[in-house]
């Protein structure tokens, strides 16, 4: 019987959350090609983290080894090449994040394992396996086959799968000694570098303005502050307009960014790439204005304006305004 | 310092009315505008940056076909020095696996000591080229890179990890590093840089001069292949609010006021 592996990310002590969405996409795949799920965990004394995976799946696979500690995309390739060679798993997951961009590209070559990146869904018909990915910004859906294989590796989307609460599996922790047995020497961790303090706090606000690049140039902005002071909210973007420097860092909403949960969002020219809506999809209300009926933000909010962003935001302004006399 | 730089000529599609072709595998390209792929264009800057301060050569190079010539009049217009264009019809329907395989052949017989791609293409959004590459070529990589500093040999780089955190890794030259967005500030290109690209040659190789077969590239050469191409459903339906502007704002501050927040 063969198993179905995923690859448990954490960093700083804590579990990240994708593993827990991988870990019940994984059991739903592991029915259903009666196969058996096992949690992979690389790391330096980590063995509270191999309890906390007991529930989630049949088997921990534990390697504990100081060059684990900090995740090193060599040192894990390394360290998976072997397990996957001797368990010849017949899938291996990982999050479509900074670890699993880093790490899988290079373990599937290293194995000539076929690889798919970014999946929404996947699923297998007898073998062959097919998955769901997005092209465009998000604007069109692909069905893909992989080539056949006895092994596949796929990276999947964060926030995509739902962590589905099921009973425990009191999976059994296998501890297995690090196949390291040199230095990784052409790529090493120096140390974290935390994002800098100050500004406004966005995920403390109860109203955000999001604006993306439809606000075209810098100079476009004043208004729409104006517009958030009204309303006693905030003003918060998409990462193109960080980029260019129209607002600081700590303003941008999403997966390099900040998580917010406002009451209110509203997203002015903002197309809705995941790697945005990750981050605000779960406002209380979103409001996206667009002036494109296709946007994908769309998907994502409760109301939607097919509009000009320049002819929304001063009426909005006045009649808020009125309102509060 | 010999660097290459890897760049992509993608449609704009972020405001652009997408349609899906009649194959069902790909979409209408007619009436899209092109351009370089935003990563890319970070990548071609910071390669240009670099050259400036230690001298050396960029190299920019791409796979596509006669149009894709103008992303890499654009790299010699912006400082690049030598154009590579990789075409061939068997080139049609490759992955990143084997665009990064077509890339490798040509690259390893060039002079570098460091690679620049972009973290990813806007239109397949792999982000896998880059570290396939590395892998190919036997070198190190990294990616989501927000700093490079070179230092005798390393790589010292910024990664953007989630959240606004960030690690600082070394890499052991030669390397391919993968550019996220707002490294740098791309420049705008002059009249000057423009007319002297468009004198420069741009080398054009095929399947034969690459060093590959048939099997090898396009489908049959890639991990994953496109059985159809369709609309996402929409999962959540969203209210459309309609009418004029003043409507609109009218109706937007209903909602406002009715969450209680105004
Ligand atoms: C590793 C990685 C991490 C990333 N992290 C983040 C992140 O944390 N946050 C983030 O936001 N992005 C992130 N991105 C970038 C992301 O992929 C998108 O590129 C980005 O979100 C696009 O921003 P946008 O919607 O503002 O711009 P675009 O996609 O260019 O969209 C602009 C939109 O404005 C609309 N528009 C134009 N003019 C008007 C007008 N006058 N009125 C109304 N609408 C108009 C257009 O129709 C379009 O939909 C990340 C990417 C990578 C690879
Ligand atoms: N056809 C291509 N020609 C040259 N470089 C490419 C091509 N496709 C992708 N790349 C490079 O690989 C990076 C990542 O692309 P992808 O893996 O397709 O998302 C891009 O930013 C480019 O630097």
């Amino acid at each position: 019987m063969t198993e179905i592996f995923v690859l448990t990310e954490h960093r700083q002590g804590q579990i990240r959350d994708i593993t827990f969405e991988m870990l019940s996409k994984g059991r739903e795949l592991a029915g259903k090609t009666n196969t058996e799920l096992t949690a992979v965990l690389l790391g330096k004394e980590v063995k509270n983290h191999a309890k906390t995976l007991q529930d989630y799946a049949k088997r921990v696979l534990l390697v504990e080894d100081t060059q684990l500690e900090n995740f090193n995309s060599d040192a894990y390739q390394k360290v998976l090449s072997s397990l996957i060679k001797e368990h010849k798993p017949l899938l291996t997951l990982m999050g479509h994040t900074s670890f699993g961009v880093e790490l899988a590209p290079s373990l599937a070559v290293s194995l000539d394992t076929p690889l798919a990146t970014d999946c929404i869904d996947l699923e297998f018909e007898g073998e062959t396996l097919t998955v769901i990915r997005q092209m465009y910004g998000g604007k069109v859906n692909v069905k893909a086959v992989l080539r056949k294989a006895e092994s596949y590796i796929v990276t999947v989307r964060q926030a995509t799968f739902p962590v589905e609460k099921e009973a425990p599996m009191n999976g059994e922790i296998v501890e297995v000694p690090s196949p390291l047995s040199e230095e990784i020497a052409k790529k090493r961790f120096v140390k974290y570098v935390l994002p800098p303090p100050g500004g406004v706090d966005i995920t403390a606000a109860e109203v955000l303005i999001g604006i993306g690049r439809g606000i075209k140039d810098g100079s476009n902005i004043p208004p729409v502050e104006e517009l958030a002071k009204t309303l006693g909210g905030a003003l918060a973007c998409s990462r193109p307009i960080v980029d260019k420097g129209w607002l600081p860092n700590g303003c941008q909403v999403g997966s390099s960014g900040k998580t917010v949960k406002p009451k209110f969002y509203l997203a002015l020219g903002i197309s809705g790439a995941f790697q945005h809506v990750l981050g605000m999809k779960s406002s209380d209300v979103i409001i996206a204005v667009n002036k494109d009926p296709k946007a994908p933000i769309f998907g994502v909010a409760d109301y939607a304006v097919v509009e000009d962003l320049f002819k929304i935001v001063p009426p909005l302004k006045s009649k808020i305004e009125e309102l509060k006399r | 310092m010999d660097i290459i730089v890897c760049v992509k000529y993608v449609p704009e599609t972020a405001e652009a009315e997408i349609k899906i072709d009649s194959t069902g595998k790909a979409i209408e390209k007619t009436g899209l505008v092109f351009d370089i792929n935003e990563w890319d264009d970070y990548a071609l800057e910071e390669a240009v940056l670099l050259k400036e301060k230690l001298g050396g050569t960029v190299t920019a190079i791409t796979i596509g076909s006669e149009d894709s010539d103008a992303v890499l009049r654009k790299c010699l217009a912006r400082g690049a020095d030598d154009a590579i264009r990789l075409t061939d019809p068997q080139f049609e329907g490759s992955d990143g696996y084997a665009i990064a395989k077509i890339l490798s052949k040509v690259i390893k017989n060039l002079p570098f000591s460091l690679i620049l791609t972009g973290a990813q293409a806007s239109d397949d959004g792999y982000a896998t080229v880059g570290p396939i590459l590395a892998t190919l070529l036997g070198i190190p990589h990294a990616t989501m890179v927000k700093k490079i500093e070179l230092d005798d040999g390393v790589a010292k780089v910024n990664r953007e990890l989630e959240g606004g955190l960030e690690e600082i890794a070394e890499i052991t030259l030669p390397a391919v590093l993968a550019v996220q967005t707002g490294i740098n500030e791309p420049r705008y290109v002059s009249i000057m840089g423009t007319r002297k690209a468009m004198k420069k040659e741009i080398k054009i190789l095929g399947l034969a001069d690459v060093g590959l077969s048939e099997n090898e590239v396009g489908e049959t050469g890639s991990w994953i292949k496109t059985e159809k191409m369709y609309v996402p459903p929409v999962e959540k339906q969203a209210e459309f609010l309609n009418g004029s502007p003043e409507e609109i704002a009218a109706k937007i501050a209903e909602i406002l006021k009715t969450k209680g927040l105004i």
